[in-house]
């Protein structure tokens, strides 16, 4: 049998991979598919800590996670085209009108 | 779940989702995190949660990264270069934050009081949709219904910010259109 | 613990078997039956030992598209187009049947079998979740095409893929709302399940099946599934005539065949889903697991063997039967244009399957109050 701490363990790295990726990567693009791991990072967390203590909340709340994340990258994904119609780059570095 | 199984999948989701970081091209990118989303809902499944699981690679995997895959087509992006030149030094520092990140989140975590084996028997129907629906309509109401309401101004947002704007193409079209009827008009005369 | 391994094995692999030769048969099927709607002969040259044509008989088209056609497919040359993406362009036919073949673990095409003191559920992998994993499987389908659209560096491929991954994603909404509403209907997500709620009769003649619960669902599972694979009248993406052929333009050989083989997969899939879901699956009528029990009051006694042989025939009967037609309808309707396309599943289909789901729902709760 797995211990749970292995399951929370397995998230916490997930999630750090994630942090990695948005620290790291230029393409706006690419940022957002890392919030998504984060975002997954943590569903596999509640899931896990949901079954440790036998309790439905944590599946039912990676099902308000899950919506969330789907409105989110919509609205994201409308950002980044609006953006992109504007300033022609995905680069973050490019993104740079608001710089003092 | 099995340690083999587990060890299996617990690889395969942290390779696939450093494949997500670290590739160049961003369909490349795209495919790793489907397959770390896909790993991710096989997970949920061994956990018991069979709906969240199947939940989670009908949409997520299915949807939500359809809809990424149309725009990185939308606007054409290509691979990246070998190396961006520059940040070296803010680079380093965000990996050395990450590492970091990672060492904190193990020391709080694994000693947690929830650490020990999960209940060896899950309850009867645990994670079964008849479940899953008592408990999201009866003590989670609320949410589901602002969560609907969210959904609705998520679909007139996105709509209303990647349309394009229609009023100088419209003045234009009028113009063209206005030129075109007397272009052939002229010609017949002619 | 062995012998159940083996067992499990076995079901596994007469299913894949049965589902890839049915794709073949269905692929004679539909050129000859082609040819026969549109009163020409079809293929009839290829054959191995030519005594059919020295005894006067006339060519079925056998070999030629059984044996001779895969034959030149798998043995022409791997063309990868310059410039495209190599690893993606050889995995996007796999990606694309992988997920069609996977489905067919849930579909119960039989009824138990005792062999000594194991009983058999014909059924390969006996899931509680079966009608959510259908619908998980079918949404990953759209990844095959979408990469093999764009990995092949060719604008017009590229288009055929958009259009491909947009109508499919737009048709899974239609399909899964029909799902829905059979899964309300009889409340379980279980396919083996759902089956055994088809036996018995009404009215003491009539059987219970699926159709006379749900006609408006049986429409549009039969619309969404062809439109998901792409077929006429829904094939645009593929544009026979327009864009060479679409998002599979520049394959050829062995992924050609693979990208065939998906289709005609798909033609399986659906001609399976609507026999489990509205017309019994392996039910035959008045046949319960001791025999036929007649409406007159006759009663035929069998054994349990023959009951489950039976039942088998049974499915693969109503399968030949609604692959038959898919095909027929290929070949009589024309093309939809591709807004009417995405008409008829946005402002067609959704509102059409939400009352659907609507109705059921009232109808069940009526019903289950009133007992």
């Amino acid at each position: 049998m797995v211990p749970m701490s292995y399951f929370v363990g397995l998230s916490a790295v997930l999630f750090a991979i994630g942090v990695a990726g948005v620290l790291l990567r230029r393409n706006i693009i690419v940022i957002f598919m890392s919030i998504e791991v984060m975002l997954n990072a943590v569903n596999l967390a509640f899931v896990a800590l949901g079954r440790r203590l036998g309790s439905m909340d944590g599946q039912v709340i990676v099902f308000f996670v899950m919506t969330v994340a789907a409105a989110e990258a919509a609205v994201g994904l409308a950002i980044i085209i609006s953006v992109f119609r504007n300033r022609e780059t995905v680069n973050a570095d490019e993104l740079n009108l608001m710089r003092w | 779940m099995s340690p083999g199984v587990f060890i299996f999948l617990a690889a395969l989701a942290v390779i696939s989702a450093l494949g997500t970081v670290a590739q160049r091209n961003p369909v490349h990118c795209l495919l790793a995190l489907v397959v770390t989303l896909l790993t991710i809902a096989v997970i949920f499944i061994g956990l018991d949660a069979v709906t969240v699981g199947f939940l989670q690679a009908i949409v997520y995997a299915g949807a939500i990264m359809v809809l990424f895959l149309f725009v990185i087509w939308l606007l054409n992006l290509q691979a990246e270069l070998r190396s961006a030149p520059g940040y070296l030094a803010l680079k380093a520092i965000a990996g050395l934050l990450s590492a970091v990140l990672v060492a904190e989140l193990f020391v709080l975590l694994w000693h947690a009081p929830t650490a020990g084996g999960a209940k060896a028997v899950a309850p009867a129907d645990y994670g079964s949709i008849q479940t899953l629906a008592t408990t999201l309509f009866s003590d989670y109401l609320v949410a589901f219904e602002i969560t609907s309401v969210l959904l609705l101004a998520a679909i007139v947002g996105a709509i209303a910010l990647a349309r394009r704007a229609p009023a100088p193409h419209a003045a234009s079209a009028q113009a063209v259109g206005a030129q075109a009827a007397g272009a052939p008009a002229r010609s017949e005369g002619a | 613990m062995l012998i159940d391994l083996l067992i499990e094995a076995i079901k596994a692999i007469i299913v894949v078997v049965m589902v890839l030769n049915l794709s073949g048969v269905l692929l004679w099927f539909e050129r000859k039956g082609s040819a026969l709607i549109q009163d020409r002969i079809g293929a009839n040259r290829a054959s191995l030992t030519g005594l059919g044509k020295r005894m006067g008989l006339p060519n079925l088209g056998l070999v030629n598209t059984l044996i001779a056609d895969p034959l030149k497919l798998f043995t022409k040359e791997d063309f990868v187009p310059d410039g495209a993406d190599k690893f993606l362009h050889g995995l996007a036919p796999f990606l694309a049947l992988f997920p069609v073949i996977v489905t067919f673990a849930v579909v119960p095409f039989g009824d138990v079998v005792q062999i000594g003191s194991r009983t058999i559920t014909l059924q390969a992998a006996n899931i509680n979740a079966a009608a959510l994993y259908i619908l998980a499987t079918i949404g990953i389908g759209v990844y095959g095409i979408a990469l093999g659209g764009w990995a092949s560096n060719n604008r017009w491929a590229l288009l055929g893929g958009i259009r491909a991954t947009a109508q499919m994603i737009s048709y899974e909404i239609g399909l899964g709302l029909a799902i829905i509403s059979i899964v309300m209907t009889y409340g379980t997500l279980d396919l083996q399940a759902m089956c055994h709620a088809q036996g018995g009769v009404w009215f003491g003649f009539l059987p219970r099946w699926g159709i006379c619960l749900q006609p408006v669902a049986f429409l549009m599972l039969l619309t969404a599934g062809m439109a998901e694979s792409k077929r006429v009248p829904f094939d645009l993406p593929e544009g026979e005539s327009e864009l060479v052929a679409g998002y599979f333009t520049e394959y050829s050989g062995g992924k050609q065949a693979v990208f065939m083989m998906t289709d005609f997969a798909e033609i399986v899939l659906v001609a399976v889903l609507i026999t489990v879901f509205f017309f019994g699956g392996w039910q035959v009528p008045w046949l319960y697991r001791d025999g036929f029990h007649f409406p007159g009051g006759a009663h035929l006694g069998l054994p349990q063997l023959l009951v489950a042989i039976l039942g088998v025939i049974a499915f693969m009967i109503k399968t030949v039967l609604f692959c038959w037609l898919q095909i027929l309808i290929r070949w009589t309707l024309p093309r939809f244009r591709y807004d009417q396309l995405m008409r008829l599943g946005w402002k067609g289909l959704v509102p059409l399957g939400l009352a659907n789901v609507v109705v059921t729902a009232v109808v069940v709760v009526l019903a289950s109050g009133a007992h």
